[in-house]
């Protein structure tokens, strides 16, 4: 197992705290707080307890040996996160880091979101911890994903429509970190992805592990050995680095991020942070990023808006200049045919997200031999999508 | 030899008052307006001048200077352009020019490339938003290395730890922000705690103090030349360049100088 990050946050020459010094303090305090109770016997018990009892952990190993039979080759097993209360992984590291803030004696949570699927877990916690919740959303995610923004609402939680910027994901992160310089005294900033200043890139990281020591666990149990490959998608990279970081000792199993190829990687409308970005500083960390050659941050595209950011946490940045791990990218089309056929060969419709990663183990498992195993996180399940996809595949609904 | 801001320190010393530093944004509302209504604000008597280097994302900064930063890219500012910028004004002014951005630019451009580039241009210090003491290693050796000076910041949340990190890499002055948040104009000026904070970054640090954040009239400016050796004016002056057009931009920026200078001038420091 790798002992990283160090002190001040570094994944190698990743990761770090590069933020306005009116939050440095905040951020050592809350390191401090990660360091105390995340080695608390019953803080770690209260959470183990909720996920049981709450989130629906743990959530399911399944062969998908129909799909499997289709494709040919390698057999794809898939860690059923699509099951677990508010039908994303998001809701792992919405309890932990929502536990802590209570137990930091923070009142207020501010959380950014993309399409809504951090906001609403966040704001699921917040109403089951009782505590006051704002979600910051770009202007255009509140008009294409208005049902989130309901849910949100019905949760009881305040819903910032952010207007600066290109009015995205990237701009919400913006605001929601302006909104903290301003209130840091008695506001926690939930952050929903394995990005960000240190600690939060290893603390969603930890919270987000509850993935991949179940499925190495289940997996030995069923199996009797560890899967060939890992495969999950990746746009900020906590359900990735959820699945990942408990193998990261296991140097026989292979690990494979996959990246949002958009509309095609050589066309400029991608996610591909890591696939086709350069190192730079944004939202607190240094990691891989899509930038022009004078540092201008560029817009991000995918059909997945959770995988459309212009960056990536920087554990990855750092796993993939090592090699422990490697990054591919899947394009809107495939991640699309791939919903298809796991829906209509498995009976699971999984997110646009998850989507890719099963792309990825279809365009793979082929060159495989039929007893080595692919085992894919589905992050997410697909009802958000809907509209998306029919729209995508031309139909009325 | 004493750089510029070292000089112009003693110099703010001697005449018993506070110095003035306005910050403009690159490029708002194109270069050749914003490059004449920083020259024009060096007459009207900045004694130090911040030069904004836009950038994409501007986390620390209130909506004034995001959207000031937006029009400015569009107007095809950048970090290269700004040096450009620099070389035209030195050749006319011996004002004392910060650059001031965030680092991704920086980082881009490279360390070692911005400080030797910014020295040759004329440029006398570098400052970066969202870079604390702790990432700043190599940018601070680079500076060094070309005798620039680094500007960093403190602010109402800092402690005493924070200010010893800050005292140890920072030269020229230290910018203390005065408000828990963005920049932008405030309708009241920096709380009695600041007077307090300045106080206490005094005892870390022998290097003069600059406030700023939400100051934005010459009232305003006169109650923080009180205590601070230095009176930082962004988004207000920035707004008023803005209003006025790209016609009245140059003017309006020389009369808000002017009157923040008089406001300023009429306090005998304590």
């Amino acid at each position: 197992m790798h002992d990283l990050p160090d002190a001040r946050g570094h994944f190698g020459e990743f990761g770090g705290r590069y933020v306005p010094e009116t939050l440095m303090p905040a951020l050592l305090e809350l390191q401090q707080a990660y360091e105390h109770w995340s080695n608390d016997a019953q803080f770690n018990r209260e959470l183990a307890e909720l996920h049981a009892a709450y989130t629906g952990r743990p959530t399911l190993l399944y062969h998908a040996s129909r799909l499997s039979e289709r494709i040919g080759g390698a057999q794809i097993w898939l860690k059923r996160e699509d099951l677990c209360h508010t039908g994303a992984h998001k809701i792992n590291n919405g309890l932990g880091q929502g536990l802590l803030a209570k137990r930091m004696g923070k009142t207020r949570i501010i959380a950014e979101t993309g399409a809504g699927q951090h906001g609403v877990a966040t704001a699921t916690v917040c109403a089951l911890l009782g505590m006051e919740c704002e979600v910051f959303m770009g202007a255009e995610d509140v008009r294409r994903q208005a049902l989130n923004v309901f849910r949100m609402r019905l949760l009881g939680a305040k819903v910032r429509t952010v207007e600066s910027g290109s009015r995205t994901l990237k701009d919400s992160i913006n605001d929601a970190m302006r909104e903290w310089v301003g209130t840091i005294r008695d506001t926690y900033y939930l952050i929903g992805s394995t990005m960000g200043p240190h600690p939060y890139p290893q603390m969603v990281r930890d919270f987000q592990s509850v993935i991949g020591r179940e499925a190495r666990t289940q997996m030995l149990a069923v199996r009797g050995k560890l899967p060939d490959v890992l495969v999950a998608c990746v746009g900020g990279g906590s359900n990735a680095m959820g699945l990942f970081h408990p193998f990261i000792g296991d140097e026989a199993v292979a690990m494979v991020g996959v990246e949002a190829a958009g509309r095609g990687l050589d066309c400029g409308a991608h996610s591909a942070s890591i696939t086709r970005g350069r190192v730079g500083v944004l939202h607190g960390k240094k990691t891989y990023l899509l930038q022009d050659e004078l540092g201008q941050i560029q817009e991000a595209h995918s059909i997945a808006p959770g995988l459309d950011y212009p960056g990536v946490g920087p554990e990855h940045a750092w796993l993939h200049d090592t090699g422990r791990a490697r990054y591919a990218a899947v394009t809107d089309d495939e991640a699309v045919h791939a919903l298809q056929l796991l829906s209509q060969t498995e009976g699971v419709i999984c997110a646009l997200e998850s989507s890719h990663a099963v792309a990825y183990a279809m365009q793979v498992a082929p060159d495989m031999k039929r007893d080595q195993i692919i085992l894919v996180n589905l992050s997410g399940r697909g009802d958000k999508d809907m509209p998306a996809v029919a729209a995508y595949l031309g139909e009325e609904m | 030899m004493a750089t510029r801001i070292a000089a112009t320190m003693s110099r703010l010393r001697a005449e018993g008052r506070a110095g003035l530093v306005p910050f403009l944004s690159v490029g708002d509302p194109d270069l050749a307006t914003s490059r004449d209504a920083v020259l024009a604000v060096a007459e009207a008597g900045a004694d130090i001048i911040e030069l904004g280097v836009p950038f994409s994302d501007p986390i620390a900064d209130g909506p004034v200077i995001q959207e000031s930063s937006q029009r400015a890219l569009k107007a095809g500012s950048s970090l290269p352009r700004v040096l450009e910028m620099v070389t035209w004004l030195r050749a006319r002014t011996d004002v004392p020019l910060v650059l001031f951005g965030y680092y991704n630019p920086f980082l881009r451009y490279g360390d070692e490339n911005l400080a030797r580039d910014a020295r040759s241009a004329g440029a006398d210090a570098v400052l970066s938003s969202d870079l604390p003491p702790e990432e700043a290693a190599d940018l601070v050796a680079a500076c060094r290395r070309h005798d620039l000076d680094r500007i960093f910041l403190l602010a109402p949340t800092s402690n005493e730890a924070r200010m010893r990190a800050v005292a140890e890499v920072a030269s020229g002055f230290v910018y203390m922000v005065s408000v828990t948040g963005v920049t932008g104009a405030r309708a009241s000026a920096p709380a009695a705690g600041i007077e307090q904070l300045v106080m206490q970054a005094r005892a870390v640090t022998g290097l003069p103090i600059g406030v700023g954040f939400g100051i934005s009239s010459a009232e305003q400016a006169a109650a923080v030349a009180r205590y601070a050796d230095l009176v930082i004016v962004g988004s207000a002056l920035v707004r008023r360049v803005f209003e006025a057009g790209p016609a009245g931009a140059v003017a309006a920026a020389r009369g808000f100088v002017a009157e923040l200078r008089r406001g300023i001038d009429d306090v005998t420091k304590s």
